[in-house]
């Protein structure tokens, strides 16, 4: 099972060390990260297996958001179905 | 597999364009709850809706939670409750009191199905149970009415007819301290379908399981968005734009329906495709509209516009899911949407262009605020227009219109929330009674015999 973790925002120093560890802590194994950097604009998508996480996915997905705002970034995790769903014929 | 650009995207069609979910329903067949007396009823009525449901509130949230996209309401549509209380029609509202509670209990905002099916003429119990609507919407939150009064197969029972706008009067009048209240969680039906996610008018048909879920898709915000991007193209590539957005927005809803149905225990019904607006901004069917370049909503040219929305949302979400119903259009009710309420203020949209736009459209006169002393018959006579579309375009076509007693034109009503607030209209003041006190059936259309 897998999410696609996306951030966004404003970049700072150690994004990726901070969602990396986040992510770790919770049992979710980054498969594969790519980031782009737009003049200050920072953003970031990483897929990442689930199967391992500690409780509810849902419940990750709010910790993320949580996360994203202590943090002053956005930070939302999915699960990868809708983004098939929606862009795949 | 999706590009970077696609995740995005769909981040910020929820974020910025207001893409959500609009209901999950389930509808719960009542027929195994009919027992000898009415008391006997509403408490297994209670227990199986309680039962069947009970999970539907939190598979909700965690669906959410998981594909990042918001599920607004949470729903359950009955079977219609006249066919239930049959054998005691007066005792009725014990059935809608344990569906309110029912509600209540689950968390879930609206549950559909205090409903009637007449379409070819009135049965005793069927009359009895539609004198029990005003009193059980007046006497209850959350629960919703229906009642199908004609179709395209048995043409239109006009007693049913007459009776619906006097019900539609008195139920304004029961809640006339909360704006009439009671009106608009009362939908007239031509041609009603069974597995319609969306309320007023939801209710669960016979010919269905004993449990389906059934999800609502919606995303106006981002139908508006996509176009746009496009300002000066031709309608051919707006018809195109609008096929490929409504793709996107039922194939989330498609995956949000199968997996919440597998985990609810149910089978998966339908998706409906219909754009259902809010009354937030930039989440208005009106303004779909205008961004194809109508200056108002109302003005010449809507109807065409709102043509080409219709078939181009159904064309798109047809390829995107495997079983489509319910009404699959784009809504134009006018208390909920701010486009809407912008031009009914302004004088620029009338009740006869909406009643043009409803040729076009999925249902019909929708969440509309006319004078309280509009005569019963008056309504009634805006019910049989209605239907008549319906009946002959072999469409869905329904009314849902709030007399504000007490208030004319000029005043507004406001009900908060989902349900908006909506400008009186003007009403045409001429006599429609001797037509509508004249009874009978409207026959069913020559081109309905296809047997």
């Amino acid at each position: 099972m897998r999410a696609v973790v996306t951030v966004t925002g404003k970049d700072t120093k150690g994004i990726i060390a901070k969602i990396s560890t986040f992510l770790f802590e919770r049992g979710a194994n980054i498969e594969d990260i790519s980031q782009t950097v737009l003049g200050e604009y920072f953003a970031m998508i990483m897929i990442v297996d689930i199967s391992s996480i500690k409780g509810e996915l849902s419940a990750l997905a709010k910790e993320c958001k949580e996360y994203g705002k202590q943090i002053g970034l956005s930070v939302y995790l999915q699960h990868e179905d809708i983004f098939n769903a929606m862009h795949n014929v | 597999m999706f590009s970077k650009n696609d995740v995005l995207e769909t981040i910020a069609m929820v974020e910025k364009e207001h893409l959500d979910i609009r209901t999950i329903t389930m509808g719960i067949s009542l027929l195994p709850c009919i027992r000898d007396t009415a008391e006997e009823t509403a408490k297994r009525v209670y227990d199986l809706v309680c039962k069947k449901a009970e999970n539907i509130v939190k598979t909700a949230e965690n669906l959410s939670g998981e594909y990042g996209i918001p599920i607004v309401n949470k729903r359950v549509s009955v079977t219609p409750v006249s066919l239930i209380t049959a054998a005691f029609p007066e005792k009725s509202p014990l059935i809608g009191k344990a569906l309110d509670d029912a509600a209540k209990t689950l968390g879930i905002d609206f549950l559909g199905g205090y409903s009637a099916l007449v379409q070819k003429s009135t049965a005793d119990y069927e009359r009895k149970f539609i004198q029990t609507i005003p009193e059980v919407l007046a006497t209850t939150d959350r629960l919703c009415a229906s009642v199908n009064v004609g179709s395209s197969k048995t043409g239109i029972n006009m007693e049913a007819v007459k009776i619906m706008g006097e019900i539609f009067k008195e139920a304004a009048t029961l809640t006339k301290d909360k704006d009439g209240i009671g009106a608009a969680k009362l939908v007239v039906f031509c041609n009603a379908v069974e597995d319609n996610p969306f309320m007023a008018g939801a209710f669960h048909g016979v010919g269905e399981a004993d449990t389906v879920v059934n999800v609502g898709v919606s995303g106006p915000g981002v139908v508006k968005h996509a176009l746009e991007q496009i300002p000066r193209a031709d309608l051919t590539e707006v018809a195109e734009m609008i096929k490929r957005t409504a793709f996107k927005i039922t194939r989330a809803g498609q995956l949000v329906a199968k997996e919440a149905a597998k985990r609810l225990n149910a089978q998966f019904g339908i998706v409906d495709l219909s754009l259902a607006p809010t009354p937030a901004m930039g989440d208005s069917v009106a303004q779909i509209l205008e961004e194809m370049g109508i200056e108002t909503v109302g003005g010449h040219g809507t109807t065409a516009a709102l043509a080409l929305l219709n078939d181009a949302v159904k064309k798109g979400g047809v390829m995107a899911s495997s079983r489509v119903g319910g009404l699959s259009g784009a809504f134009i009710p006018v208390s909920e949407d701010i486009g809407m309420i912008k031009a009914a203020e302004k004088g620029a949209i009338t009740l006869d262009k909406l009643e043009a736009m409803t040729c076009v459209c999925s249902v019909g006169l929708d969440m509309i605020a006319i004078p309280g002393d509009t005569p019963a018959t008056t309504i009634s006579a805006m019910i049989a227009d209605e239907a008549a579309i319906g009946m002959i375009n072999n469409k869905t076509t329904a009314v849902r219109i709030i007399p504000a007693i007490g208030k004319t034109v000029g005043d507004q009503v406001s009900f908060g929330g989902l349900l908006g607030r909506a400008p009186i209209m003007p009403v045409h003041h001429c006599n429609s009674s001797r037509l509508i006190n004249r009874g009978g059936n409207i026959p069913a259309p020559i081109h309905s015999f296809k047997n």
